[in-house]
């Protein structure tokens, strides 16, 4: 155990081991510091993001303080306490700092956990103004379909016996009730700035995502359920719909667009798309 | 009333014969290599389809060997994510710390002659060994290796190949397997707890037993909790994939403009069975590895652990919070948002008992020792991966940031830094530390670190990246990002992550060679305890005798981690040596 | 004195084995030797461990088992077409048969403490038949569904029926194997007192889950 050969060849290694831990925290640091465009998401274009973004940055600092305290640490203890002919310290612990450090972390995990919870409960516990603009997103194998209520306003019957990609009737809609006859059905998502989105998130097959980094939202589509999901987006622009949740073969192709456009062009928009009326 | 007549001898006569001593052996160190060796088998089928993933990714229009048609597919893609994730998880990291080490030598570590139920374990290892079989059977049957998912949601799983190529037989294997995994589980749990509970040697109060053994303690009782709701889950989807029950199917479920004959089932429900059983799972995945981390960081800082019983019951609440937790799987399923979030808290609160771990690890090495041979690299490596997979976790507990990180590789960067690194070096700690113990030789110590140099750092250059591609919107289980025009700028991303699983994939056969060469030309192991350890199997043969003591059966008269104790002439006191017999200091 | 097989090492300094084992031997520290194993250290596996095999294996069942139930209180208020359906009436019969086989196993288990051998033997043969009566009676319970139309896909209702029937009809009839097995092979590791004990405690188990079981699907409907 008085190995000098032992010690000096410790030494290299202690040394080896800590560089690589100082390596790896200095590069992970400088990155989440300094933000290139491959770490970061887009910039979010709603207010409750910004609430996401802040608790996100939030965690980063506390995780952040302890990432680099703990990995420094253990870099310093391997150096400094490498066997270098020393008697080690005999201590079975200390009560004190188990205490201390066992509520330092409750109140700062917990308390981060808590703090999130606006970020959460502003979507998701409180529902949709009732002048919302309401879109059904219908997922299936693999694509996006969004229907709007047309002129009047009301959503045509769905029969799912009646779902016909090929023929042009991608969710249903049963022709048997007039309310259908004005609903729009398109593959990607268009609605206007600064106005009130309540999604009905539906699926016609398995579970998929509807995903918009620049949100800050997605929701599971599960088939069998129509989850809520509103928002009101601020920047006009084009922005990428992805499902996350493996659905099948097709999922790295499942993909849309959400276009947010001005209250002028999403009008423009309807009237382009609304079908043509019963007799034309 | 003679003893004889009624005491049960947990060892039967030597068995003779190659069969009886190798293949139906109930010794479990014979079990528990058998354990080890199927986990072995496992990491490089397991690996090897990680590889095939990581090359597609970067180059997809490459002929591939191993796939069929030469060019990988997006449902093969997709199949090896199910096939990865499922061997790794359960044929890796719920086999080689359990039912490898902790076969081998918690008897031995509680000073007993084997399990309590030793046929029960040779039955246990089979049933396992079946279930590989039948995972494996996954590639070859037609449609191939289903395509759900380790997690296998329903009712992409629950439906039959109408949702995708595999999902035909190639998932009624998977549940099979599953099924059979489950089983051996149950049976292996059942033996580990009556075992720890029973057998322990006088003197061995649970409150002086090694952390491995608290480790494999309470990993037992999480999977005999669990893995009895994993089983009936799957017993459900088999149902519904081939008697046509809707447990899960819900109705007017329609594919490929087809209408499914389900009605009413919840998809939610086969995520709540399964998450029930999936968190406590990687807590299962983590527990052995702690157990070894501290043994080893003690045994090679020459300094008992710091806070040795905070430590025992820091595992305890690890696994009672590890049952409470699954909702945070559930986020973004279409749970109710109150469930989320009372998840969510108890999530964070999760972070506490492993803080104090990492804490207490630190603790450890404060002051010690520091030899640092290949099994204590191993356990500072655990640390640190275990400190930088552990806190991501804190991001994806908060379900408003997992709006944002849910599906990408984010999830899949703080996944693999636990289980896939930090679990593995907890095997490897294991391995380096054990060897001489099972089998009488060293494993090579520069091989060992070179093998410890190479996937420590490549482990990094592999996952850490995944964060920021997951940050970055980078979504996870696609099989093509080459076409996808908003994520083009993090293809680099892929390209470094691809080279760095190559090169840390190459340094695992350093590791396969350093085990076998050293099976037969390692340096015979200086004395029956080379690591000047502690615990009780470092005071028989190696390899020890059939019933582990040569009869020679030990007590126990202090704590495992006595090192540098003042007053003591050796740097440490074994648990088995009585007071009056310690040599001391004049 | 059995000696050390180990050699002894030049790192501890005083000879353990001798110490060590016969300093253990008398200890009743935590563990190790159970009744009617003291000379014989820790090689035995004491009788308790038998019984705190079979109180964990039972745990891993009910988890199972709750699994199920959880399954069959979700999936009621998924959607609205849970069809309850009409209990057969057997079944309250087999219930009868099940809870008096109990009672026929604890007076075995009296009979079998008081040395009483062929009462013992008796009373656990008419407990197993008991048992099989039950299991007939579940079949009978499943042709009568059938002849109605009731089968496994019918309706969640349905489904669940079968399901939990036939899950613990399959261990039901493990237990009657066990009961077999107590009556007619001898025993090695066991003494016949744990045999009998810990089969007892597998049925009454039994008894009880089909009883919790049996009171879901009627609350059920």
């Amino acid at each position: 155990m008085r190995d000098r050969k032992g010690s000096r060849g410790s030494a290299a290694t202690a040394g080896l081991l800590a560089l690589l831990i100082v390596i790896m925290v200095v590069v992970t640091v400088y990155v989440f510091v300094s933000r290139p465009a491959w770490s970061v998401p887009p910039p979010s274009i709603t207010s409750v993001g910004e609430l996401v973004d802040h608790q996100y940055s939030m965690t980063l600092w506390v995780t952040g303080v302890v990432f680099v305290l703990s990995q420094l640490g253990l870099a310093y203890a391997v150096v400094r306490f490498r066997d270098h002919g020393q008697k080690a310290h005999f201590t079975r612990g200390n009560n004190t700092m188990e205490w201390l450090w066992t509520s330092a972390t409750i109140i700062l995990f917990v308390g981060l956990g808590l703090l999130g919870r606006k970020a959460w409960v502003d979507v998701r516990f409180t529902e949709a103004a009732p002048d919302a603009i309401q879109i059904e997103v219908t997922a299936n194998q693999f694509v996006f379909n969004f229907r709007y209520p047309g002129a009047d306003g009301k959503f045509g019957r769905l029969d799912p016996k009646l779902i016909s990609a090929s023929t042009g009737n991608a969710v249903g809609i049963d022709p048997n009730d007039p309310a259908g006859n004005d609903d729009i059905v398109v593959p990607t998502l268009t609605v206007p700035v600064n106005r009130e989105i309540d999604l009905e998130i539906k699926s016609q097959d398995v579970i998929h995502n509807f995903f918009v980094r620049e949100l800050r939202l997605q929701q599971d589509a599960v088939p069998g359920l129509v989850v809520p999901l509103h928002f009101t987006a601020n920047a006009i622009g084009q922005y990428e719909i992805v499902c996350t949740q493996l659905c099948g073969l097709g999922h790295y192709r499942m993909r849309s667009v959400l276009n947010v456009v001005s209250y002028d062009d999403y009008q423009k928009f309807l009237k382009e798309q609304a079908p043509p009326a019963p007799g034309q | 009333m003679s003893s004889h007549a009624h005491a049960a001898h947990a060892v039967p006569h030597a068995p003779t014969g190659f069969i009886s001593k190798y293949i139906f052996s109930t010794d479990h160190k014979v079990i528990g290599i058998q354990y080890y060796l199927l986990a072995l088998t496992a990491v490089f089928v397991g690996i090897l389809l990680s590889l095939l993933m990581r090359f597609h990714l970067v180059w997809p229009g490459a002929h591939l060997p191993f796939v069929p048609g030469g060019v990988m597919t997006p449902e093969a893609y997709a199949s090896l994510v199910t096939m990865h994730g499922t061997i790794m998880v359960f044929f890796v990291l719920t086999t080689a710390p359990q039912g490898g080490f902790g076969n081998y030598f918690l008897p031995i570590q509680i000073g007993a002659a084997d399990m309590a139920f030793p046929r029960l374990n040779m039955l246990s290892f089979w049933v396992t060994f079946l279930a590989f079989v039948c995972i494996v059977a996954a590639f070859f049957v037609p449609g191939g290796a289903p395509l759900s998912g380790w997690t296998g949601y329903a009712p992409l799983s629950g439906l039959g190949s109408v949702t995708g190529p595999g999902e035909g037989w190639g998932q009624t294997m998977w549940i099979f397997s599953i099924a059979l995994f489950c089983l051996g589980a149950l049976l292996g749990a059942l033996n580990f707890i009556a075992t720890t509970i029973d057998m322990r040697a006088p003197g061995m109060t649970l409150f002086r037993m090694p952390l491995t053994c608290w480790g494999w303690f309470v990993t037992a009782i999480l999977g005999l909790l669990a893995f009895g709701v994993l089983l009936a889950g799957g017993l459900l989807l088999l149902l519904d994939r081939s008697a046509g029950t809707s447990f899960f199917a819900p109705a007017n479920v329609v594919v490929n403009d087809q209408l499914q004959p389900h009605n009413g089932g919840s998809p939610l429900l086969w995520q709540h069975l399964f998450w029930f059983f999936g968190h406590p799972e990687v807590y299962i995945a983590i527990l052995p590895g702690m157990g070894v981390a501290s043994h080893v960081l003690s045994t090679f800082s020459r300094k008992p652990v710091f806070g040795y019983r905070a430590m025992a019951m820091a595992i305890c609440a690890i696994g009672f919070l590890g049952f409470m937790v699954w909702g945070h799987h559930m986020f973004v399923s279409g749970m109710s948002p109150t469930s989320a979030f009372n998840f969510s808290v108890l999530t964070m609160s999760i972070g506490v008992p492993s803080a104090i771990k990492t804490f207490n690890w630190l603790g450890t090495l404060w002051g010690g020792k520091i030899q640092l041979k290949t099994p204590m690299l191993f356990a500072l490596g655990f640390v640190s991966l275990f400190v930088s997979g552990g806190l991501s976790g804190l991001f994806l507990a908060q379900p408003a940031v997992d709006n944002l990180l849910h599906g990408t590789y984010y999830v899949v960067a703080h996944f693999h830094l636990v289980m896939g690194v930090a679990a593995i070096f907890g095997i490897f700690a294991a391995t380096y530390f054990w060897f001489p113990k099972m089998f009488g030789r060293m494993m090579s110590e520069p091989l060992g670190k070179l093998h410890f140099w190479i996937t420590f750092a490549g482990a990094y250059c592999i996952f850490m990246p995944m964060h920021f591609l997951g940050i970055a919107g980078g979504i996870r289980r696609y099989a093509d990002y080459t076409g996808v025009q908003y994520l083009a700028h993090l293809q680099p991303l892929h390209y470094f992550m691809t080279i760095s699983a190559f090169i840390t994939g190459a340094a695992q056969l350093v590791f396969l060679w350093n085990f076998c060469w050293s099976l037969k030309f390692g340096e015979k192991a200086p004395s029956i305890n080379p690591w000047n350890a502690t615990t009780l199997e470092w005071t028989t043969a190696s390899p020890p005798p059939l019933d582990n003591f040569a009869g020679n059966y030990p007590s126990v008269y202090r704590g495992p981690y006595d090192f540098s104790v003042p007053g003591a002439k050796e740097d440490f006191v074994p648990q088995h040596l009585a007071p009056e017999l310690v040599a001391r200091v004049r | 004195m059995p000696s050390s097989v180990a050699p002894d090492v030049e790192l501890v300094t005083t000879d353990k084995s001798g110490a060590g084992s016969s300093g253990g031997n008398g200890r009743r520290g935590g563990g190790g030797g159970g009744e009617g194993s003291g000379s014989h250290g820790s090689a035995a596996v004491p009788q308790r461990a038998y019984v705190t095999g079979m109180t964990i294996g039972l745990g891993g069942i009910l988890m199972f088992f709750m699994a199920l139930v959880s399954a069959f209180i979700v999936r009621k208020g998924a959607a609205n077409d849970w069809g309850a359906i009409e209990m057969p009436r057997v079944l309250w019969l087999n219930t009868a048969i099940l809870v008096a086989s109990s009672f026929t196993l604890a007076h075995a288990r009296k009979r079998f403490l008081a040395h009483d051998e062929d009462g013992f033997r008796h009373w656990w043969g008419v407990t197993t038949i008991l048992g099989v009566f039950f299991l007939a009676g579940q079949i009978v319970a499943w042709r009568q569904l059938a002849a109605a139309g009731v089968f496994l896909a019918t309706n969640p209702s349905s489904s669940f029926f079968y399901v939990f029937t036939a899950a613990h009809g399959l261990h039901l009839a493990g237990g009657i194997l066990g009961l077999l097995l107590v009556a007619f092979r001898p025993t090695h590791r066991l003494t016949r007192g744990t045999a009998t004990e810990i089969a007892a405690m597998y049925w009454h188990f039994m008894d009880g889950l089909w009883v919790f079981l049996f009171a879901v699907l009627l609350l059920g409907r």
